[in-house]
């Protein structure tokens, strides 16, 4: 009976890593020459006694632990320059290999059944749960090599306390991580009926993990412990070595695990478990026209970006009233962060912090206008086509789309920050800086939009590559301290180049500029799309 | 006056030439065929026809106006049912049926609720919930609820169950009887030699033949049985004839129409007892191109 329902899965699984590979590859190539390129950065740049005890100070605050974890104790930052490194990687590793794990499995298990992919294979000699293991199996096998490579990778570096325990610790934490992350996905894949429901669901976990670590680091650290992400930062990787962080994820998995296998085995192939109910018999007046129809397509989406980027800016306001009187306390933090301009400390923090949001913020642009081509995929864009539509017009409905979701996220974000922000704060912060720090970074949002439609529009095979230019300017942001870029490499990151408003004075020449960018690639993606073959 | 002509027509694919030099007209008012094995261009056609793909070369034409640079004008008048309908899992039917036709820049009628009817589709479920035939009804209804001068149906009864078959065949008569023109592309050879004016066969990317039923027929043979009193004999030797076979007193065979009268009179010589003909269906025809198809490669 049980040989039954898994048979043909070796065979499956060879199809899926055939089906995947490419992505599998970069992923881990990108997450493994990050992590072992910054790990060797670090001893070069924390030589000697004082420059850690600098480090310990920027990071004992409350919004880098909100940020980054909750750090070590200043004794372990002297006595080894793993620490320092585990406290600035390994939290957003761990996040990119989760994001990774769920795309993965994302793909592999309602994709695949909404397209009918499943259904075909299911008709073969084929057991009722083969697809789904082989779809775990992928995942699970992915984050073992993951662990390995950035285990041993880190290992032969020969970094000065980062020894064996510890590198197999750090890579069996970011393999957990994905693991985990990829078990929720594929209980999800079980419940709700569409892939972009799934996907959106284990992203929307992702970001609550977050923040529940986020706020347990400063607030409660018994709090961090329910979060999946706070297991990890909670380690003490390369010090104490809690093993017992491991082996939670693996039981949490599991039971995950046996829970998806269960209700995998008793639903129906394309069914979830939140019925359907009948709907209306006319169109609304709104949906009628193909603006109405492009939101009406991605509202969920919209919202729940929306309620997460508020709820983060939110969160990072609670903290800044810890953090103000941290810096009062300590006075002579002053001498150490040289800061001629006379900004507060809290207003460089909400520069750094309006540079991530903003890519943060992007993503869900850059999804609204990628729907596009997803609908072409699809074969029901000709639905538009073989009517009284033009190719501007709808491009135009997503372009319009994007555009207004950079502006909304900026706003939650900035709202939610500045609102928290000024109960917590006693200084609090002003409207406008918040809001100007914000929208600050709309050209460069924008200019993303516009390379999506571009690609969207003229090199359609590429679309992905949209993606790889977020993590590009991802990774720029992040990582050009640690690594040293060379400038011009930077310079590709269109964020590189907004002013850090209130550090930085706001600059017209640069926002004209990124905005005349942003409008010549939208207009060669338009060009290209009115010239090209639609594929459906 | 020409609803739709192409002129010389080709569409490469990379390297792949799917068109080669296609020459189509509908006339209004006609029902034209078009008909072809799996491959042969037909969708490929029909989507340069909507503006969706561009032609490598040569011209398409519909009312009068380049298919391609004034697609959006043209679709004002016509309608399009696709093969595979691919709807939106969260909307319903109904929603579907409301958004196509104001994406036509049209007016729903009452038109529309009486298709429903005719077509027993329930327009309050989500089209994740709709079956194949389903899916192709919401496509049907929208299609025929409109005011379209010219109909593209490219197979649009694959899913249909023979009761709809039935329905949809009766749109279509409406529509000719309206004076509207279709172009209809399918697999089922009896809804084409019921419906269809005018056939076009496509294989490989180009127009082996085209005409009226009759006109094709002509091109065809005729299966005849005979029972004569004497043994015929040389009837394999004479040209155009094929697939003898003799039965316990009679004897069947194909002969190309054009041979019809040489043969009858070479057989009359022995008496004919009994004479049986039966037109050639378009299956025959059909059959007949398909197979040179094997024979050439
Ligand atoms: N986008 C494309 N890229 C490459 N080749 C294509 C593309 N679209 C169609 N073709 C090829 O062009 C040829 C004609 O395809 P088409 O879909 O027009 O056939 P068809 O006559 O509609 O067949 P069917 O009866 O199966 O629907 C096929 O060989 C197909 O593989
Ligand atoms: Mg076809």
């Amino acid at each position: 009976m049980y040989t039954q329902l898994f048979r043909g899965t070796g065979a499956l699984v060879k199809l899926l890593f055939r089906q995947q590979r490419f992505k599998i590859i970069i992923w881990l190539i990108a997450i493994v020459v990050i992590t072992l390129s910054a790990a060797s950065a670090y001893p070069t740049m924390y030589q000697d006694e004082q420059s850690r005890q600098a480090f310990a100070l920027t990071m004992e605050n409350p919004a880098m632990q909100a940020m980054l974890g909750p750090g070590y104790e200043l004794t372990s930052y002297l006595n080894s320059v793993g620490t320092l490194f585990a406290h600035e990687m390994l939290l957003f590793s761990a996040v990119a290999v989760a994001i990774m794990s769920i795309l993965l499995l994302g793909r592999s298990t309602r994709a695949d059944e909404e397209d009918g992919r499943t259904e075909i294979i299911r008709a073969l000699s084929v057991g009722q749960l083969s697809y789904l293991s082989a779809s775990i199996i992928v995942v699970v096998v992915t984050n073992l090599l993951l662990a390995i490579l950035v285990g041993f990778g880190l290992l032969t570096l020969g970094i000065e306390g980062v020894d064996l325990e510890g590198s197999m610790m750090y890579g069996a934490i970011l393999g957990m991580t994905g693991l985990v992350f990829g078990s929720i996905t594929a209980l999800f894949a079980q419940v709700v009926e569409t892939s972009r429901g799934t996907s959106s669901l284990a992203f929307a976990i992702l970001i609550i993990s977050y923040l529940v670590r986020a706020i347990g680091d400063v607030e409660n650290d018994t709090m961090s412990l329910f979060s999946p992400l706070g297991w990890g930062v909670h380690a003490k990787v390369f010090m104490e070595n809690d093993w017992w962080m491991i082996i939670l994820p693996i039981l949490v998995s599991l039971f995950l695990l046996g829970v998806t296998f269960y209700l995998n085995a008793i639903r129906d192939v394309g069914a979830g478990f939140i019925p359907t109910r009948k709907g209306k018999k006319h169109a609304s007046a709104f949906l009628k026209t193909s603006f109405g129809f492009v939101v009406r397509q991605q509202q969920v989406m919209i919202i729940s970006w929306i309620i997460g980027l508020f709820l983060l800016g939110a969160s990072f306001g609670a903290i800044l009233g810890d953090l103000e009187t941290y810096f009062a306390d300590i006075e002579f933090m002053q001498a150490f962060i040289v800061n001629e301009s006379g900004n507060s400390m809290t207003e460089q923090f909400i520069t750094l912090l309006m540079a991530i949001m903003s890519l943060i913020g992007t993503i869900p642009a850059v999804m609204v206008v990628l729907k596009l081509k997803g609908e072409e995929n699809k074969n029901r864009t000709e639905h538009f086509y073989s009517r009284a539509v033009s190719r501007t017009k709808l491009m135009s409905s997503y372009f319009l789309l994007g555009i207004i979701v950079t502006v909304i996220m900026q706003l939650a974000v900035a709202f939610g920050l500045w609102l928290v922000g000024m109960t917590v704060m006693e200084d609090a912060l002003g409207f406008g800086t918040t809001f100007t720090s914000a929208f600050a970074y709309l050209p460069a949002m924008w200019v993303v939009v516009g390379l999506t439609v571009l690609l969207v529009g003229a090199i359609p095979r590429l679309t992905g590559f949209a993606w790889g230019y977020v993590v590009f300017c991802f990774v720029v942001l992040y990582l050009s301290g640690i690594l040293d870029f060379p400038e011009w490499v930077n310079n590709f990151s269109v964020f590189e180049h907004i002013p850090q408003i209130p550090v930085e004075d706001f600059s017209i020449a640069t926002t004209t500029s990124l905005i005349i960018l942003s409008m010549l690639v939208t207009l060669v993606g338009y060009i290209g799309y009115n010239k090209r073959d639609i594929t459906g | 006056m020409k609803m739709l002509e192409t002129n010389n027509l080709s569409k490469r694919f990379g390297k792949f030439t799917a068109l080669d030099g296609i020459n189509l007209e509908v006339s209004e008012g006609e029902v034209f065929g078009f008909i072809g094995p799996n491959g042969a261009g037909k969708s490929t056609t029909i989507r340069i026809l909507l503006g969706i793909l561009k032609a490598t070369s040569g011209d398409a034409k519909m009312f009068g106006k380049d298919a391609w640079s004034d697609a959006v004008d043209i679709h004002k008048r016509i309608a399009y049912v696709p093969g595979d309908v691919n709807l939106w899992p969260n909307l319903t039917g109904g929603e579907v049926i409301d958004l196509f036709t104001t994406l036509r820049g049209a007016k729903i009628t009452e038109k529309r609720e009486q298709l429903i009817e005719r077509f027993d589709l329930d327009p309050r479920k989500k089209c994740r919930a709709y079956s194949k035939g389903n899916r192709q009804k919401v496509a049907l209804v929208s299609a025929f609820s409109s005011d379209a001068d010219l109909f593209i149906l490219d197979e649009p009864t694959s899913g249909l169950d023979p009761l709809m078959e039935q329905v949809f065949q009766e749109c279509v008569l409406e529509a000719k009887l309206a004076g509207k023109s279709v172009l209809l592309s399918s697999h089922i050879l009896s809804e084409v030699e019921k419906l269809c004016d005018r056939v076009g066969i496509i294989r490989q990317g180009k127009i082996i033949e085209s005409g009226s039923l009759t006109e094709l027929r002509h091109l065809t043979r005729t299966n005849l049985l005979v029972e004569t009193k004497e043994r015929l004999s040389d009837l394999e030797d004479f040209k155009g004839v094929y697939d003898v076979v003799e039965k316990e007193e009679a004897v069947t065979f194909q002969v190309d129409t054009e041979e019809l009268d040489h043969v009858i009179r070479h057989i009359s010589k022995f008496g004919i007892l009994k004479l049986e003909s039966a037109p050639p269906t378009l299956e025959d025809l059909f059959m007949r191109h398909y197979e040179k198809k094997v024979e050439n490669a």
